[in-house]
């Protein structure tokens, strides 16, 4: 469960600063859905990189199941971050010179998993996302949504508590969209992991239980919009 | 992982990896090169001492300088102008000490007790000029009207004298000028004998102190047409030839060779001698031997390899300082450069790759394991350039000795001679018939276990520059930049 209080993120450019986050209050229950929205420039991404460890607040706290992230040594947020979070960004973000099942095992390495069952999970996730057949595939060799299937599978390879996609359908065009969201749904299904998803695609966000909108750092929240 | 990963990085980024490794292969390559062209240099070097006074000298001795040495002893001839019929060819050899300057036997054994001193070693060297030729007498001519009868060649000769004319006198002969050396036949290992190999018959055995034998230069050996068995006579004389000598470096230290005693008789210089070779007991010492000898052994001049070798000049001496001053900073000047080089590259190329290793930060890696990737792919990247740098740098050593190219030694320093130079000019090697020696020398470029290590070590040191650069760039890279939209 995250619970988010007063989290407020700014960016200094020269003399002006941004405000990303401006005063952020939000509590995420374990295995919730969460889609967020909002303009660009909103301050969308900058709320993940805070939920996911990848950055720190300016001011207030980030606690998962207890714990403030704002406040982790650097080694502690790493850890985090290597067993709770998965992450699917918007521009795959696979590494070009590794096959596919490498790609995926590179998750299960800070957790010190032995090569051999590293290659076995690897394999067993990339099947689950209906890669099965492209191990040794490299990222140039693949189309975009099977490159971000890799990545889906490489965020889940590890059993993370928490999967974080931000806007993971950007990239793509329509035909892979849903094919994408649909692979996210039934693993979110699966796993039973808390789901937080910043997407533009607004047919997606009309069918989300819980909806979030980011406008100039500020979050309102609405509740079960349809169901 | 670290390994898969290294592997398919060099391999997918086979052309990034080239660059950073050719730019230290240059380097290193021509730190080879320079290192083994710079060695071959000293060989080359060695090489023309040693023709001069042999293996294992580490300084000569001779006579100090002294002005008063008597220009009046200069060779004379005397011959016996013939009767008109005669034509009977007459010779007459004159024999010199070298440099005219002679030490006494005594301080052999003097130079030997100083401390520090292994062996020394005194030897003779003798110039031989030998004048043969026929000689005519001029006739006098009473009321000069005939005159027609010159001699033979009379080109020369007769001067007038008021009640008649010497007409017509002459001669013809030949000038046949030698270097005689004589060695010290109870010490073989010193001195320049110890250049040559003996190619034919045998060198002196140790009892041979006052044998009428002698040891020939094989050049002179050839051109006089000698051989073991021949005969070599010297002012009357009668040598027999024991062995032909031929010098490593090609140019011999003396034409003959023959027992001290016999050189001193020859040249009635009893218990002298001109040079003395002296070996140190520890090379490092060569100068505290040289100014132990010269405090306690007065009126003498000690020269050392060194010293002789700051005489040397001609193509040998620019073409080494060219390799020792502009080829060393030449090499550390693109070997630092390389550095740079590859330093700089390594840096680029992981900004070129900041979302890639902060993707892997944000799946959890930690800032050591990926500075451990990077710095990984550079240290491969320097060996690879060691390993092409020791190759390009071994071709090009090798093509230099496959040329050899030849270099000209002038050794300087006066030739003896009136004003009685010091010894003959520093070391005074015997049969220095000129007062400046000009010797060739191939050039090779040896490359040692040493050169070749030293390029390994210069590898290592470029893959862990530009691991450093690299590393330190990719350390400061954070989770966040996984989201950087920069590729
Ligand atoms: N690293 C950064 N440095 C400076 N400003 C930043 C940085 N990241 C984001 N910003 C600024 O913060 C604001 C929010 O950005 P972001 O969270 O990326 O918005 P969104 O994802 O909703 O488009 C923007 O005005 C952006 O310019
Ligand atoms: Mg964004």
């Amino acid at each position: 469960m995250y619970e988010l209080r007063n989290v407020t993120r700014r960016y200094t450019r020269g003399k002006e600063t941004v405000h990303a986050l401006d005063g952020v209050d939000l509590t995420i229950p374990d295995g919730d859905r969460l889609v967020i929205q909002g303009p660009t420039g909103g301050g969308k991404s900058t709320l993940l990189q805070m939920l996911g460890g990848l950055d720190r607040p300016s001011e207030g706290e980030v606690v998962l199941d207890g714990v403030d992230l704002a406040r982790l040594s650097e080694a502690k947020l790493t850890q985090v971050r290597s067993e709770n979070i998965g992450f699917v960004f918007q521009a795959f973000n696979l590494i070009p010179t590794l096959t596919a099942q490498e790609n995926v095992e590179t998750a299960l390495v800070p957790l010190g998993v032995k090569a051999k069952e590293r290659r076995e999970r690897a394999a067993e996730a990339l099947t689950s996302v209906g890669l099965g057949e492209r191990l040794g595939h490299l990222p140039s060799e693949m189309s975009g949504g099977q490159q971000q299937r890799v990545a889906i599978a490489r965020a889940l390879v590890k059993r993370p508590k928490v999967l974080l996609a931000d806007e993971p359908t950007g990239n793509l065009d329509e035909s892979m969209r849903d094919e994408i969201m649909d692979v996210l749904e039934t693993l979110w299904k699966e796993h039973g992991l808390t789901f937080i998803m910043v997407t533009h695609d607004s047919s997606i966000a009309k069918k989300a239980p819980r909806l979030a909108t980011i406008r100039k750092g500020k979050i309102t929240v609405k509740e079960n919009v349809v169901s | 992982m670290f390994f898969t990963y290294l592997r398919r990085e060099l391999r997918r980024r086979r052309k990034a990896a080239l660059v950073v490794a050719s730019g230290l292969a240059l380097g290193i390559a021509l730190v080879i090169v320079v290192t083994s062209v710079s060695s071959g240099m000293g060989k080359a070097q060695d090489k023309v001492l040693q023709s001069l006074y042999g293996l294992g000298t580490d300084m000569t001795v001779t006579k100090a300088a002294s002005p008063t040495a008597n220009p009046s002893e200069r060779p004379r001839f005397q011959f016996d102008a013939q009767e008109n019929d005669s034509d009977e060819e007459q010779s007459s050899d004159r024999v010199m000490v070298q440099g005219f300057q002679t030490l006494s036997a005594s301080t052999v054994t003097k130079v030997g007790k100083q401390s520090g001193v292994a062996d020394a070693v005194g030897g003779l060297s003798l110039q031989v000029v030998k004048v043969s030729g026929q000689f005519t007498r001029g006739q006098v001519q009473q009321n000069g009207n005939g005159g027609q009868q010159g001699g033979p060649g009379g080109a020369g000769g007769g001067s007038g004298q008021p009640q008649g004319e010497v007409q017509g006198g002459g001669a013809n002969f030949d000038v046949n000028n030698y270097s005689v050396y004589g060695t010290d036949v109870t010490e073989p290992a010193l001195g320049p004998l110890t250049s040559s190999k003996i190619t034919s018959g045998r060198t002196f055995k140790s009892t041979e102190t006052d044998a009428k034998v002698a040891v020939v230069d094989s050049a002179y050996a050839k051109e006089k047409k000698l051989k073991v068995g021949s005969t070599v006579t010297i002012k009357s004389v009668k040598f027999s030839v024991i062995g032909i000598a031929t010098a490593d470096s090609g140019d011999s230290a003396a034409n003959v060779y023959i027992p001290l005693t016999q050189a001193q008789t020859l040249s009635d210089s009893k218990d002298k001698v001109t040079t003395i070779y002296v070996q140190a007991t520890d090379s490092q010492k060569i100068d505290s031997v040289k100014s132990a000898i010269q405090k306690n052994v007065s009126g003498t001049t000690v020269t050392t390899s060194a010293d002789l070798a700051d005489t040397v000049s001609g193509s040998l001496s620019t073409a080494s300082s060219l390799a020792t001053s502009v080829g060393k900073w030449l090499s550390i000047a693109v070997l630092i450069a390389a550095f740079l080089v590859a330093g700089l590259l390594t840096s680029s190329a992981v900004s070129r790759r900041v979302r890639e290793f902060g993707t892997l930060k944000a799946l959890g890696w930690k800032s050591g394991r990926v500075t451990r990737q990077v710095v990984g792919e550079a240290m491969v990247n320097g060996l690879l350039g060691g390993a092409l740098g020791i190759a390009f740098g071994l071709a090009g050593a090798y093509v230099v000795t496959a040329i050899s190219p030849t270099l000209q030694a002038q050794l300087g320093g006066g030739g003896g001679g009136g004003q009685g130079g010091p010894g003959g000019g520093g070391f005074g090697g015997p049969g220095r018939q000129a007062a400046a020696k000009t010797l060739d020398v191939a050039l090779t470029a040896p490359v040692t276990v040493t050169t070749v290590a030293m390029a390994v070590g210069l590898a290592v040191a470029g893959g862990l520059i530009a691991g450093a650069f690299g590393g330190w760039r990719a350390s400061r890279l954070r989770p966040a930049d996984a989201l950087r939209r920069v590729e």
